[in-house]
């Protein structure tokens, strides 16, 4: 299932760095928070595979934006981040 | 194993080079090639490609749909690289491109990525101080303007669309793309005349 | 929330640490050095040798002090070497060997 624009979202807040060895590209700063889909960008090779030359299945990748005073500020800002991000690190808000 | 990459970097290179010809997977001709290939992508095709942005509105559409049609339309060669998506800019949002995990960036278009954007402090606080970061390049976007960071994490490669600045009515597009420079096209910096 | 979780030390998007260092605008242009080891990046890509996420991988897995300073392409030329020695291309004996020739 493709998640629709305006989803709202939560990206998961899991640390596989913890664990050993990994590759991902879902930032830090981002895991465990609020946003919301604004598109789907198509569907890309898992990295986390590709990175240690795994056969990697296609997963979804969504463009998520998040707002900058839920992420670092709380002081009213409307300045926002867009990130791209794997729909298996998103889950219902 | 661990000694071994901690070789110095000119020493590693000069043993690879010798290794990837000896096993016929890359000679000095195929390196020397690349190099030549590399540097034809510069700063100067993605000016190309606002300057006719900001005088083609069909061209506009079809470059904030697809930035690699847009690109190949230029014949900016685009096989092999990842996909181009570009960010309007327009009088409510100003946008901004970082890569917080590495240093992706719209080689393509822009060529090699210029020393700040690799570096540490430019990763770090783009995400958090945007207008802060903005303020090394003395570029300061109106409080009322929204900054959108857009961090680079996957498999696209971002670049942004400029404002056409005021003082330009009239210009050819050889003229536009003259004063488009690599950070306009990144966020840090605004065209101006 | 910088020292609470296991952040890997690549992951740098708004770290304390970094707030207040200024940021080096210069132009510094690349080295010969530079473009003979993105040119060699490039080849391994294309030849489906090594992909972009191997790189970025072994580059992640370079100590955090090392990895801080050393330039971007001493990074890159590292992580190359890794992934060839990981993948058999060359072993470490001919990379020692190679090492060795003047």
């Amino acid at each position: 299932m493709i998640l629709a624009p305006g989803t709202a979202i939560r990206v998961k807040d899991d640390w596989p760095e913890a664990k050993g060895p990994v590759h991902i590209r879902t930032p830090h700063y981002l895991r465990g928070r609020p946003g919301t889909i604004v598109r789907h960008l198509g569907d890309f090779p898992n990295p986390e595979d590709l990175a240690f030359a795994r056969p990697a299945a296609k997963r979804p990748l969504y463009h998520v934006a998040f707002s900058k005073d839920v992420l670092f500020d709380g002081q009213g800002t409307t300045d926002e981040l867009l990130v791209e991000i794997f729909g298996h690190w998103l889950e219902a808000a | 194993m661990s000694n071994i990459l901690e070789t110095d970097g000119e020493r590693l290179l000069q043993a690879v080079l010798g290794l990837l010809a000896k096993k016929g997977i890359a000679s000095p001709l195929d390196i020397q090639a690349q190099i030549a290939s590399t540097d034809n992508a510069t700063p100067g095709q993605g000016a190309r490609m606002v300057a006719k942005a900001w005088t083609d509105p069909d061209y506009c559409a079809l470059m904030l749909a697809d930035g690699t049609k847009a690109a190949e339309a230029l014949d900016i060669p685009m096989r092999g690289m990842p996909p181009l998506g570009v960010m309007e800019n327009t009088a409510a949002i100003h946008n901004l491109i970082v890569c917080t995990l590495c240093s992706c960036y719209p080689r393509a278009v822009l060529g090699y990525p210029p020393f700040w954007y690799k570096s540490a402090a430019y990763r770090a606080r783009a995400v958090r101080d945007p207008r802060g970061l903005l303020e090394e390049w003395k570029t300061v976007i109106a409080p009322e303007v929204k900054i959108r960071v857009v961090d680079s994490t996957a498999d696209y490669r971002w670049m942004v669309l400029p404002l056409r600045p005021a003082g330009t009515e009239g210009w050819n597009e050889a003229q536009l793309a003259a004063i488009v420079r690599e950070g306009d096209m990144v966020g840090v910096t605004v065209p101006s005349v | 929330m910088d020292q609470e979780k296991p952040r890997a030390h690549h992951d740098m998007g708004g770290i304390a640490k970094f707030m207040c260092e200024p940021v080096d605008i210069e132009p510094h242009g690349l080295t010969e050095f530079d473009k003979t080891v993105d040119a060699i990046r490039q080849i391994l890509g294309a030849k489906k040798i090594m992909s972009t996420d191997e790189l970025r991988r072994a580059i992640e897995a370079i100590p955090e002090d090392q990895y801080l300073r050393l330039s971007y392409y001493r990074k890159w030329i590292r992580s190359i070497t890794d992934n060839l020695l990981a993948k058999g291309v060359f072993t470490e004996a001919e990379l020692r060997a190679a090492l060795e020739e003047p």
